[in-house]
């Protein structure tokens, strides 16, 4: 394991300037999260660090050494990608040493044999590994693909949305058991997606993505509390942040410049509206099971909050609406620190 | 407007049975959601509603008429599938008019009535361009608007939302639930996925293996899940089970999960061997008194609040609780339950045992 390190990353494909001026320092043992839309150059900034993409400006070192000019074997990583290329004529466990058979590597079939089991059995693969890898579930095929990775021990684990083809449970599943692989292993991971629950949850920091760029980088936490701007914070969170403009409700703490209020469940304050004195009414009540989705109109805005299912709210209700400690932006969008 | 009645159907192909003994009503106006993994068998019986395949045995009434080996096109049902199948070199007005068109409609109506459609999908704006050049969701509409402007008596849908990414399908169900309620004709929508079903149906009809293991309301099949299929397909995360052998009487408050004592909903009824305990996030506290105790495996922050994934000696329990909370990995936690909304599972037949929690409930 190594720390990875970007310093002024620059990749264009003709016109179009996938990852800008990109700087990122990856902590040994870290999971590292870049989250963007499609096009917001995660995948350019991984196939970059994998050496499958030459930047054409800045430096990729890893582990103190700089590997920028260097071609992708020499370069100490292991990729795992969105779709699981398995060779579908192998077992699991033929699948899972495959990178320890390598001639270059010249390892006795019995170290070959533990590592295998280690990784399968973290993996709760154990009971599979004699079967062929076609005859596999795909949540199991693609722990078999992120098992062939593991079975190295790589200065970086480089992962391109390895779950997104899963369906949402397995997805929820594997996502923790990936947590807890990568915690025991004590594993560098440069992880990439688009789904920000992902994100959130695996995450010991999120780097964000917007047109190549870097917007923020922080725990998730750090984030989804103190966004750097509104696309920041429009991208953390569901239901997704409330942005009204400032002067649509009292804001008395309101300071100079504030320009758009981004206010989310815990920011609000609903309750049902006395002596006429209302801010809103409820539009609609969506019922998720866990969780009510209030949907509210403010002063022909909508907003969105959630609300225990067994509070007595229903549609039409007049409402008093008060913001707790909301979160400011400037007219550029940038938060206002408080 | 229609009611739909499914009586006793059931689909062979061959050797292999798609749908078993369905039967449910779908009332006037209702937005009705049939959810289930794919090879359940929704899509079979939405197929039958609709007149494309012809079912075995059972028969299908549409507003009392039986429907059953009617042909597709004399059922007066609009269709919309996963893949919109607009003709691209037509406007957006002359693909909403087809239909129309092909029934003779006469020209002063068929304008009236497009321009009716597009302004309920909000669309008026697009009339004129053609179809090639339109987002994803726009084509979408323009779809949708195919079909309302023939003015069905019901709307049948094939995961029309499949196609999409997670964010748009998001936004479209609000639109589609909205669509519902200002034109407000009877809706049948099959999906595999359950936020959707969740997020937009008055009543979702929850299927396995061809058979129909609820029909109930969201927030009923949510809070009194009828089998441990239905409670481990919705929520996310889904219902926690702890799995115990064990025997519980009509009359008990209580029941001993491997050695613990637990409180639960009054129990209603006799049964004894394999079961499991049912938990929904919503209903586990991090307690430090408690003496139903494990280790932390896992703490999914999301914002709002956060799962805590908690090893007992009993099983895998999630728990929701505020971001707040500080909770480390690997922290010895005790948890406390919300007795009343705990559901006891016969793990053989799969089915919820009935208890004080099922009382009053509204039969589907």
């Amino acid at each position: 394991m190594a720390d990875v390190r970007l310093s002024a990353v620059t990749k264009r494909f003709g016109d179009v300037c996938a990852v800008r001026d990109l700087s990122l320092d990856i902590a040994d043992g870290e999971l590292m999260v870049l989250l963007g839309p499609t096009g917001a150059g995660k995948t350019t900034t991984l196939r970059t660090i994998a050496g499958l993409e030459r930047p054409d400006a800045g430096r990729v070192s890893i582990g103190g050494h700089d590997v920028t000019a260097e071609p992708p074997a020499v370069r100490d990583v292991a990729f795992v990608f969105q779709q699981y290329s398995l060779y579908p004529h192998l077992t699991v466990y033929d699948n899972l040493a495959f990178p320890l058979r390598s001639p270059a590597r010249r390892l006795p079939e019995e170290e070959v044999r533990r590592m295998v089991h280690r990784v399968a059995e973290l993996l709760h693969i154990e009971s599979k590994l004699q079967n062929r890898a076609t005859r596999l579930s795909g949540g199991e095929m693609q722990r078999v693909a992120i098992g062939r990775a593991l079975v190295r021990a790589p200065a970086i684990y480089l992962m391109d949305e390895p779950l997104s083809s899963l369906d949402a449970k397995l997805r929820a599943e594997l996502r923790l058991e990936l947590k807890r692989i990568q915690s025991e292993l004590g594993a560098t991971i440069l992880y990439v997606t688009h789904d920000q629950i992902e994100a959130m949850t695996m995450a010991s920091r999120i780097g964000i993505l917007s047109e190549g760029a870097l917007v923020q980088i922080g725990t998730p936490r750090e984030v989804y509390e103190c966004p750097a701007n509104t696309y920041v914070a429009a991208h953390l969170g569901t239901p997704g942040i409330n942005l009204i403009p400032a002067t649509l409700l009292a804001t008395p703490g309101a300071p100079a410049g504030a320009h758009t209020i981004g206010a989310r469940t815990e920011q609000l304050r609903i309750g049902h509206a006395r002596n006429g004195a209302a801010q809103g009414v409820l539009k609609r009540i969506e019922h998720l099971g866990d969780q009510n989705h209030l949907h509210l109109e403010v002063g022909g805005h909508n907003l969105i909050t959630l609300a225990d299912p067994h509070a007595r709210w229903k549609a039409g209700d007049t409402l008093s609406i008060e913001l707790v400690d909301p979160t400011y932006f400037d007219a550029a969008g940038r938060r206002i620190a408080p | 407007m229609a009611e739909i009645r499914v009586d006793n159907l059931r689909k062979q192909f061959g050797e292999f049975t798609a749908v078993k003994q369905s039967s449910f009503t779908i009332e006037h106006g209702t937005f009705f959601v049939m959810l289930g993994p794919s090879g359940c068998g929704k899509t079979t019986t939405l197929r039958m509603i609709a007149g494309l395949e012809l079912p075995t045995h059972g028969r299908i009434l549409l507003d009392g008429d039986d429907v059953t080996f009617l042909r597709a096109s004399h059922r007066d049902i609009a269709f919309v599938f996963q893949m919109f199948a607009l003709y691209p070199h037509l406007s957006v007005f002359r693909n909403i008019a087809y239909p129309l068109h092909s029934q003779g409609v006469p020209r002063g109506e068929v304008r009236e009535r497009v321009q009716e459609t597009a302004r309920l999908l909000r669309i008026e704006h697009l009339l004129k361009r053609g179809v090639s050049g339109l987002s994803g969701g726009d084509r979408q509409r323009v779809a949708l608007g195919r079909a309302i402007v023939r003015r069905p008596k019901a709307f049948l849908m094939d995961e029309p939302l499949g196609a999409l990414d997670a964010e748009f399908r998001r936004l479209m169900c609000g639109e589609l639930r909205q669509l519902h309620d200002r034109i407000g004709a009877t809706t049948v929508y099959v999906t595999h996925d359950q936020l959707e079903a969740m997020a937009m149906a008055d009543r979702i009809a929850v299927m396995n293996q061809g058979l129909v293991e609820q029909v109930a309301t969201p927030q009923e099949i949510y809070d009194r899940p009828a089998s441990m299929f239905v409670a481990d397909f919705i929520g996310s995360p889904p219902m926690s089970f702890l799995r115990f052998e064990g025997a519980v009487h009509p009359g008990e408050r209580t029941v001993r999960v491997n050695g613990a004592l637990l409180d639960v909903p009054q129990q209603r009824e006799e049964a004894a061997g394999q079961l499991a305990l049912g938990l929904r996030p919503e209903h586990v506290r991090l307690a430090d008194a408690s003496p139903l105790r494990g280790r932390v495996f896992g703490a999914e922050y999301l914002g709002t609040t956060q799962i805590v994934t908690v090893n007992t000696p009993h099983g895998q329990i999630k728990a929701r609780v505020p971001s707040s909370l500080a909770v480390g990995i690997g922290e010895n936690v005790g948890l406390a339950l919300r007795a009343e909304r705990l559901v006891l599972f016969d793990t053989g037949s799969g089915r919820a045992l009935r208890s004080a929690l099922y009382d009053g409930e509204l039969n589907g």
